[in-house]
Formats: structure tokens, C-alpha cells, sequence
């Protein structure tokens, strides 16, 4: 089926989605050079600095994709229940035999390289879940799907729990967008997810919750009054209340008892409740200051001081969005963001497109998680969302993730390549 | 495509609401909020302040007075301080483990992670065997400073001291001056402070987050140079206040000698004295206690500060204007019978019966019958009311300057004190007065209060036949020797020329002629005119004053001796003048070695002030509380002098 011609292949790949992926290596490659560029030896290209390795895991990621583009889709599908065993035993591995790294036992030594088995998982997730859900498409959404679906999500979710490496847990949850995609979930439930994060915000904001269950009891009053003739309505809002007060109960109790307590700061810094330039919020701050330094233009080019001079911490892997925000500016950074945004919005696209509904659901797995890493990664570098440890996908420094992410998305421009010729 | 097709929009909608929210939030941290911009240059910049050398100061011959020598300040970044051997570094500087303790706190309490200033001004020596531990003591640094340093500790009242500026300071230089930098705080550094100061650099240092060095900002952009302080040439001849000093050592007064010609002062001596390196260097808050302490006031500047009746060097005032006046003339004779009998059973006596005497030997005997006399006419018999006819003679004495400060260029010149008529009215409550009401001021005694400088100033007025310069310290400014406009005005005194003569031949004599004065102190081959004085103390001992200017044709220098509780003029202030202006004018001393000896040796100074010596040399005890140099400045300035009892009498009223 493949390779009937070369022109044609070559033809039928989405060349768009490849030029926004190496924009966004390339911009990786020259931030990762600024963050790590020491102005007293400024020197040549080196192997041994990040910035050359870098470089490194790029060519051998053009490599890979390459390798993808030319072996038969097919064969993914065929694979994905190995590749996520593989996977799942490579994190229980992990737990054994890896190296703790910044308080994270995430990683296996492998000669110079370490790897990091839950970028992969992703990866692995992504592919066994459009396996599984592709099967499930002939009938109705039903809750058996649904439990089977949600399994293979949590558990490497669980797996990565245990590291710990919340923030990576958190990414599979980004999986959410493909069960409503396929309508194994509703608009209720969307809706319900964010009322429950609004509500959540709200429960660590106001300082006494009965406070907030009172005030939540008035407003559905209201609406209890203005819809008083639909019984059914009703019913609904008073469960809603009751669900929503005792959501707030336990929100804080689990605030209080559950979350660690550099959890709870990063938290308690972000809604503004905690001040501590120099010690808790210190990344934060010291994000904030580069950032908000770049002003309109940015600095320029290897002339941001707080990059160069080390202010900001992890600046070349989590926080790599600093040095492009303090040292290309306003301009700079709303310049990725469109670039991440029609990376995004282009998935969907090509999601859409395709014939099988294998291709749709990792398409939209693959959008699920950039989605996720970028808007969590950019928003902790501004101080929107907390300070969650993970990498801005082609932009952070590391060779696992920029490798998963780019497998990730090359085999949906593979199956995207072949969409006319595949049946599923 | 299964039914849910529509929900595709969703999904991106919320991908587009969320890339608008962190647009939106970039919007405001970047372009809004510009709080951010300034942390981060707080962050990354240290403005390091380039300090100039201050101004040299050199004497009229271009030797120096006043340089600076290098010291070292030891910094501190208190976060980076790790395992050091507290015990060496505290032996090294001189410091006990508990003054350690407390400067770290110190230096914590302003920042842990900048560098704050650990011990100030270390010299040299201890610079060189710090330097060589330096590297064990991580977060210690050297930062150099100058100091200034008087290589033959002379004239510190003159050249005055410097010191760390203090919140007024600071406050009325409107932000000019930072913590840390220093001001000229007394004599010529303060009244030059302007000049002297020169022009702080700052570098724009940039560091890493870890309080590093790194580059400099801009390739040094913002960067400005520091400029060095404008050098000063003093007025002051180094020999002869190093001699005049010498001269003067145990004894408390003054010595003032101007150059006629020019106003400019050639030696200022104000005893007691102290050694101006003492203000310097990390003994300086001790120091200056123990000089705001010492009986002596070393830190009182007498010549321009302490105000004294002048005695008899008055007559010379006196006489010259009277005659301007028209009540006497050079062949005005009074007959001498050894007072001056001004009312009943009250008399003015001489020290001698000279009987018909004129104005030549009124001067030259010092005869205060004479002065009796011609007061009286002053006052008297010039068909107006005695405080009209007061008030007449007193302007004519403002003219040569009394009264009021002279305008030297140094900080709190008094002005002395000559009563106005309605001191005198309120005091005899009533206008009907006359010269026999005070008449002590004919002879220079009484209510009047002239400074030594005043005192100097006279004799080169008197030298120059009638006009003066204002007498002042500095003659040239920078390189280019600027000279001050306000002393190169001539001021005339308002007596004519002729009638000095009768008064220099009549000093003259008082010196070169058999009966004179001063006959002992003459000088071989030059003609010093010169006028002892006897200061009356009703605290003790009588002042003894010699004023006196050479050679008497051309004359190159006018002399104010005043020597405090030393008895008769003639005896200890007239060789002090005589030795200096023979020095000055031939640098040879011709005084048989037996009356040097005498002088040198001779202790004056009041039983009650035993002065205490200051120490220089680092003192055995370790001086580790926090310095008290600001509570004696403020003490220093509440202290008030008094000599003259006129002054505390109207205080009084």
C-alpha cells in the first residue's frame, strides 16, 4: 500500500504541520543557546553543553521522523498494545532502578542518556486508547467503554503518580478532550469540570467555605425561583448545590491534608495568598521579573540578563519560555503562542479529516497533550497556573520529551499521509 | 466523522480562549505592569560608585599639607560566607569574636545577599596581611578607599577633617551625598567641600544570581568616570607653622600672621592643638571624643572663634581714629603723670610716669593716660551726646573690621563684639553717659571683643598705611589657580594714609629704640614695628598679646600673637612673634637660644586643664560598640565657648 510513489507519498504529508514542528525545534535550539550562553566564554558550537546536545537530539529526531513516515501505519495500530506494555513496564522499572532527580524518581540511566519512561507513556496511552476506543465506534458511547477507556489512561497515571511526578500525571487527564470528542462524555460534564475547578479556586480563595457554600446556596436560589415552573430543573440544582457544598468540604480538607506542602505553596503563591519572592515563589517571581523585563521588543538575542546571569532556575528545560519572553519581548512570545496555536488548531484539522476513526481519536490525543503542556508550561512561567514541572514540547531542553513528542506527532502525520488508502 | 463532528469547535474554541488568556497575561506583565523591568535591573545591576581622590591641599610653596593614602574596607556578602577561620580574621583586623558576631548581624540585617561594609578603613598593613588569608575567607571582599593623611601634622583646625556624611547631610544636599561618602566637616575641607569633593564615577556592574561579577552593563553605556577633586594651594607657609606651632605648644592662644600685600594668612595657629591624623582612621571616634573632652579645647578654633578684649594693641586703633577723626593729631601732647584720672578717686594707671608725651611715645610706652585723653575728646568734646559720639567712633572701628567676621574661608568665623550705644544707654539706663562711663575701652579693655584674626588683620592694615585684603586660607583653586574674587577686593579702613606714620614711627620705636616696649624681641637688621598688649582676665592670669608687622617699609608679614594667661605681653607673645617673623623674613632666628629654649619649654596652660594625651596608635582596647562619632557631632555643636565675659554678660540681659 505504501510507497506506491515516492512523489505522491511525499506529496500527501502534511508539510504545514512538519514546517510549524522544526519552527519550533529551531526556536527550542536557539532559546536553549541563550539560556545556557555564558557571556565570559562565549566559545564555539559544544557537543558538551546543552545547547549541543540539543542539537544532537534534533537531527536524531529528524531521524525518527523520517523513519516513521516510511514504515506502513498499520503496523502502529498493530503495535500499540506492545508499545504500551513496554511502557508500562519500563515505569515499574522506574520505580525500581531510577534515578531520583530533583525529588522525582523518573528517570533510567542509560549510558550518557537518561530516559524518561513517562514521556512515552503518553505516547503509548494515546495509541492504545484510539485502539481500543476504534473498535468501540460501531455502537452508541456506553459506560463500559467508557470504564475500559478511562483504565488505560489511569493506569500509567497511577504508575507516574508514584514517582512522584504529578505534573506528568496530570497531563494524561488532557485525554478528557478525546472522550468528549468521541461523546463518551457530554457538554454537562465539560461544564461540570470547570465549574469544579472555578469552584476549587474559590474554595483555597474565600477564607471560610461556609461562606462560599452560603453564597452558592443564594445563587441557586435564584435560578431555582426563576425556573420554578420545571420541576425537573429543580431537582438538578438541588443536587448541584449539594454536590457543589460538599465538593468545597472536601477541597478543603484535602488542601489541608492530602496535598504536599510545596503543593500547597505553589498553590497558595499563585492565588496570591502566600508572598515569598525569595524562597517559595522564588521561580515564579524571578519568571515573572525575566519575562516582564522583555517589555514590547525583548532584550535581544543572548542580551537577557536574567537568562545569562542565572536568575531564573530550570531556564533551559521548564522555564525555557523565560528566556524567550525576556529576550524577544511582547512581540516574541505572542509569536510562539500563534505557532503553538495553529500547531494545534492544524491538528484538529487533520483529526477531522481523517477516514478512520483510529486516526481521529490519536489525532486528538496528540492535540489533548500539547495542548496540555503548553498551556500548563506558559501559564506557570506567567503565574497563571501553578509551578508544575513539566516541558514545553520541541521548546524544552531534553531528549526524551522532544523525541516522544515528536514520535507522537509523526505518526499522525503518517496516518494522515495514508488516510485515502486506509480502512478502519 | 461520527455525530459528535460538531464538537470539534469547542475543543478549539477553548484551545483560542486559552491562547488569549496567556496573550492577555503577557500583555500585562510586558507592556502594562512595569514593576518587572525595575526588579530586574534591581536584579542584575550594582551601581558601584567610583570614588575621586578628594583634593590635595599644598602649602604656599607647593609642599603638601593634606593627601590621600589608600585604605581598605573590608565587604561582606553575608550569604556566601562558608567555613572561614572567624579566629584569624579577627586576629587579622583586630576585632573580638563578639564584635564578629555583631557585624554579621549587621551586615545580615541589611541584606544577605549584598555586600555591605564589614570594617572600615583598614590601613595599609593590615590590608597586606589580609590580602594574603583573603581567599579563605569566602564572601569577604576589599574595596579600596583614600583617606587623607598630614604628613607633619600641622594646622588641623585650618585644614579641617572629614567624615561620613550623616542623614542631614544627605538631606540638604538634596540626595547628592549617599551613606557612606564623606564631607568635609570643619575647616577649609568643609568651606572647599564643592571643590575638594570632585565627582563620583559609577560603574554599572552587572552580577549573576549568585551575586557574581559578570560584565558591565552596556559596555559601560551608563557608565561615568569619576573626577578627581580640584587640588587647593593654602596660603600657609609649612616652616612657619611648623615653627609657629612648635612655638606655641603648652601654651593656649592664637597666632595669625597675614602677608599684607595680599590678606593671604601665613600660619594659623590655634593652641591648643591636636595632630589632624588623629581624625582619621578607625581610632577616629575615639579620638574625637577625647578631643570634645580635653579641658584644652583642641577643637576650638581660637584665632577666628575666641573672642578677647585686645589691650593695648587697641591703642593703635585708637590712636589712628581719633586723629582721622580730628580730636588729636601727631603733635597732640598729653601730659602723663602716671594714670589718667577720670573721676573722682577713679584712675587708669600706667606702668610708668612719663609726663608731657606725645603720639609717637603714647605708642611706643604703651601710655594709657594718653588714650584716657583722647577717648574723652572722642566721646566728649565733639558738641554731640556721648552715644551719638559713640556710635560715630564705633563705625569708624567696624571699618577695620570689627566687629563682625572678616570673611575668612573657614566655617563659624565670629565676629567679635563692639557694644552699640544702646547697649551702653540700656546698661547705664540712661543717655547721659560719657567716656568716663567705660572708659576701659580707650586702652583696649572693657566690653570689647576682637578675635585674634581681627586682632592680625589690624597690624595689616596698619602695614598697608590703611586698607586691607580679606584675610583667607586659599590662594589658588585646581589647576588653572583661580583666586576667589571676594579676596581680591581692597577694602579701606577709612583712616588716611598720613596718619599712620606718627603710629608706625611710634611701634617702631616701641621695638628699635631704648624705652620701647619691646625692646628685647628687635630683630637685627630689620625693622619690626610691633605693640605688646596686656589683657586683663578677671578668670586668671593676665593675656599676653604682641602685635607687630616688618619690615616697616614695604612689609612683608603682620603678626597677631596671643598667648592666654601668660602675664606681660612683652614676655612670652613677643618673642613667639619675633622668632616667626624673623623666620619668615631672613629663615634664620637671631633670639639668643636661652630665651628659645625658655619659650619652648615653658608650660602655660591653666593648672585646671591638664591635657590629656590622645593616642594615635591603635589603643590596646578593642573598640567594638558601635562608634559614637554622631552623638558627638551633636554634642560638639551644642558645646559653646566663651572668653570674652561681655559676651555671657549680654547673653545675660
Amino acid at each position: 500500500m505504501t510507497n506506491l510513489n515516492e512523489k505522491s507519498f511525499f506529496g500527501r504529508i502534511d508539510w504545514l504541520t512538519i514546517l510549524l514542528w522544526f519552527i519550533l525545534c529551531v526556536i527550542g535550539l536557539f532559546n536553549i543557546h541563550a539560556a545556557v550562553y555564558d557571556p565570559e566564554n562565549p566559545g564555539l558550537f559544544n557537543l558538551a553543553t546543552n545547547y549541543g546536545k540539543q542539537s544532537i537530539y534534533i537531527f536524531t529526531a529528524i531521524l525518527i521522523a523520517f523513519s516513521i513516515l516510511i514504515i506502513d501505519a498499520k503496523f502502529f495500530i498493530s503495535v500499540s498494545p506492545i508499545i504500551y506494555v513496554v511502557v508500562i513496564i519500563l515505569l515499574i522499572i522506574v520505580l525500581i532502578v531510577g534515578r531520583n532527580v530533583g525529588g522525582n524518581q523518573a528517570w533510567i540511566p542509560l549510558g550518557s542518556f537518561r530516559l524518561q519512561p513517562s514521556e512515552f507513556g503518553k505516547l503509548a496511552t494515546c495509541l492504545l486508547l484510539a485502539s481500543y476506543l476504534s473498535t468501540q465506534t460501531n455502537k452508541s458511547p456506553n459506560m463500559k467503554t467508557l470504564l475500559i477507556g478511562a483504565a488505560i489512561v489511569l493506569l500509567p497515571v497511577a504508575l507516574v503518580m508514584l514517582q512522584p511526578d504529578t505534573g506528568s500525571a496530570l497531563a494524561f487527564f488532557a485525554l478528557i478532550f478525546v472522550f468528549y470528542r468521541e461523546g463518551y462524555v457530554g457538554n454537562t460534564f465539560l461544564l461540570l469540570s470547570g465549574l469544579a475547578i472555578l469552584l476549587f479556586v474559590l474554595a483555597l480563595l474565600v477564607p471560610n467555605e461556609w461562606i462560599l457554600i452560603a453564597v452558592l446556596f443564594v445563587i441557586c436560589g435564584l435560578f431555582a425561583y426563576s425556573l420554578r415552573r420545571k420541576r425537573k430543573y429543580l431537582i438538578s440544582i438541588g443536587l448541584l448545590f449539594l454536590a457543589s457544598s460538599l465538593y468545597i468540604l472536601c477541597v478543603d480538607f484535602a488542601y489541608e491534608n492530602i496535598l504536599q506542602s510545596h503543593q500547597r505553596n505553589r498553590i497558595d503563591i499563585i492565588l496570591g495568598k502566600m508572598d515569598d519572592p525569595r524562597g517559595q515563589g522564588y521561580n515564579l517571581n524571578q519568571s515573572k521579573i525575566a519575562i516582564g523585563s522583555g517589555q514590547l521588543w525583548g532584550k535581544g538575542y543572548l542580551q537577557g540578563t536574567q537568562t545569562k546571569y542565572n536568575f531564573v532556575p530550570e531556564q533551559s528545560t521548564d522555564f525555557i519560555f523565560c528566556t524567550i519572553g525576556e529576550e524577544w519581548g511582547f512581540v516574541g512570545s505572542i509569536l510562539l503562542v500563534g505557532v503553538y496555536l495553529f500547531l494545534l488548531l492544524r491538528i484538529v484539522h487533520i483529526a477531522e479529516r481523517q477516514r478512520t476513526a483510529f486516526a481521529r481519536i490519536y489525532a486528538y490525543g496528540v492535540a489533548s497533550i500539547l495542548f496540555f503542556h503548553f498551556f500548563i508550561n506558559i501559564g506557570m512561567t506567567i503565574g497563571i497556573v501553578p509551578v508544575i514541572g513539566i516541558p514545553l514540547p520541541f521548546i524544552s531542553y531534553g531528549g526524551s520529551s522532544l523525541w516522544s513528542f515528536t514520535i507522537l506527532l509523526f505518526i499522525l502525520l503518517r496516518f494522515d499521509s495514508s488516510r485515502k488508502g486506509l480502512n478502519g | 466523522m461520527n455525530s459528535f463532528f460538531a464538537r470539534r469547535y469547542v475543543i478549539q474554541g477553548i484551545f483560542i480562549v486559552i491562547a488569549l488568556i496567556i496573550v492577555a497575561r503577557l500583555f500585562y506583565i510586558q507592556i502594562i505592569d512595569k514593576s518587572y523591568l525595575l526588579s530586574a535591573n534591581n536584579n542584575v545591576l550594582r551601581k558601584v560608585v567610583i570614588y575621586p581622590a578628594r583634593g590635595v591641599i599644598f602649602d604656599r610653596n607647593g609642599q603638601v599639607l593634606v593627601q590621600n593614602e589608600p585604605v581598605y574596607d573590608l565587604l561582606v556578602t553575608p550569604r556566601e560566607v562558608k567555613d572561614i577561620d572567624t579566629a584569624l580574621l579577627c586576629q587579622i583586623i583586630d576585632i573580638d569574636m563578639q564584635g564578629f558576631v555583631n557585624r554579621m548581624e549587621k551586615a545580615r540585617n541589611h541584606s544577605p545577599y549584598r555586600a555591605s561594609i564589614f570594617e572600615k578603613q583598614l590601613p595599609a598593613t593590615t590590608y597586606a596581611q589580609l590580602q594574603e588569608h583573603l581567599y579563605k575567607f569566602r564572601g569577604f571582599y576589599v574595596q579600596n578607599r583614600t583617606v587623607r593623611s598630614y604628613p607633619d601634622s600641622i594646622a588641623p583646625q585650618v585644614l579641617g577633617y572629614i567624615q561620613e556624611v550623616n542623614d542631614r547631610d544627605i538631606e540638604r544636599s538634596n540626595g547628592f551625598y549617599r551613606p557612606g561618602d564623606y564631607i568635609g566637616a570643619s575647616g577649609i575641607e568643609r568651606s572647599y567641600e564643592d571643590l575638594l569633593r570632585g565627582q563620583r564615577g559609577v560603574r554599572n556592574q552587572m552580577v549573576d544570581a549568585l551575586n557574581r561579577p559578570q560584565g558591565i552593563f552596556m559596555e559601560g553605556k551608563y557608565d561615568t568616570l569619576a573626577v578627581s577633586g580640584d587640588g587647593l594651594v593654602s596660603t600657609l607657609d609649612k616652616d612657619l607653622q611648623v615653627l609657629a606651632e612648635r612655638l606655641m605648644k603648652n601654651k593656649l592662644g592664637s597666632v595669625v600672621a597675614i602677608e599684607p600685600a595680599t590678606g593671604e594668612i601665613l600660619a594659623f595657629v590655634s593652641s591648643a592643638s591636636y595632630d589632624p591624623n588623629l581624625m582619621v582612621g578607625r581610632e577616629r571616634g575615639n579620638n574625637y571624643m577625647k578631643l570634645l573632652n580635653d579641658p584644652t579645647k583642641p577643637m576650638f578654633i581660637r584665632p577666628i572663634q575666641a573672642s578677647y578684649p585686645p589691650g593695648s594693641v587697641f591703642k593703635v586703633v585708637a590712636a589712628l581714629t581719633a586723629q582721622q577723626a580730628g580730636v588729636i593729631n601727631a603733635q597732640t601732647s598729653f601730659y602723663c603723670p602716671g594714670g589718667y584720672r577720670y573721676g573722682r578717686g577713679a584712675i587708669m594707671r600706667c606702668t610708668h610716669v612719663d609726663g608731657a608725651t606725645d603720639l609717637i611715645k603714647s605708642i611706643q610706652r604703651s601710655c594709657n593716660t594718653y588714650y584716657g585723653y583722647t577717648y574723652a575728646r572722642m566721646i566728649d568734646s565733639r558738641g554731640m551726646s556721648g552715644p551719638k559720639a559713640y556710635d560715630l567712633w564705633r563705625e569708624s572701628l567696624t571699618k577695620f573690621g570689627l566687629g563682625s567676621p572678616l570673611g575668612i574661608d573657614l566655617p563659624n568665623e565670629k565676629g567679635g563684639f563692639i557694644p552699640e550705644s544702646a547697649w551702653y544707654t540700656k546698661r547705664y539706663g540712661s543717655e547721659k553717659w560719657r567716656s568716663s562711663y567705660n572708659i576701659s575701652l580707650s586702652i583696649g579693655q572693657g566690653e570689647l571683643g576682637i578675635t585674634p584674626l581681627q586682632m592680625a588683620n589690624i597690624m595689616a592694615i596698619v602695614a598697608n598705611r590703611g586698607f586691607y585684603y580679606r584675610p583667607h586660607l586659599v590662594k589658588a583653586i585646581g589647576e588653572k589657580g583661580i583666586v576667589k574674587d571676594e579676596y581680591r577686593e581692597k577694602i579701606h579702613a577709612g583712616v588716611d594714609a598720613k596718619y599712620y606714620d606718627p603710629v608706625i614711627e611710634g611701634m617702631s620705636r616701641a621695638v628699635n629704640m631704648a624705652g620701647g616696649t619691646a625692646t628685647s624681641v628687635r630683630i637685627p637688621d630689620i625693622e619690626m614695628c610691633g605693640k605688646t598688649g596686656t589683657v586683663q582676665n578677671p578668670h586668671g592670669e593676665n593675656h599676653a598679646v604682641f602685635f607687630a608687622f616688618a619690615p616697616r617699609e614695604n612689609p612683608k608679614i603682620a603678626i597677631a600673637v596671643f598667648v592666654e594667661n601668660a602675664g606681660y605681653g612683652g614676655t612670652w607673645a613677643g618673642p613667639i612673634a619675633s622668632m616667626l617673623v624673623e623666620k619668615h623674613l631672613k629663615d634664620t632666628i637671631t633670639l639668643p637660644k636661652y630665651i628659645q629654649d625658655r619659650i619652648y619649654n615653658v608650660n602655660l596652660l591653666p593648672k585646671t586643664a591638664k591635657k590629656e594625651e590622645v593616642k594615635q596608635a591603635p589603643s590596646p582596647a578593642k573598640k567594638d560598640s558601635v562608634k559614637a562619632g554622631q552623638t558627638a557631632q551633636a554634642k560638639a555643636n551644642k558645646q559653646e565657648y566663651f572668653v570674652h565675659h561681655s559676651q555671657v554678660r549680654r547673653r545675660n540681659d
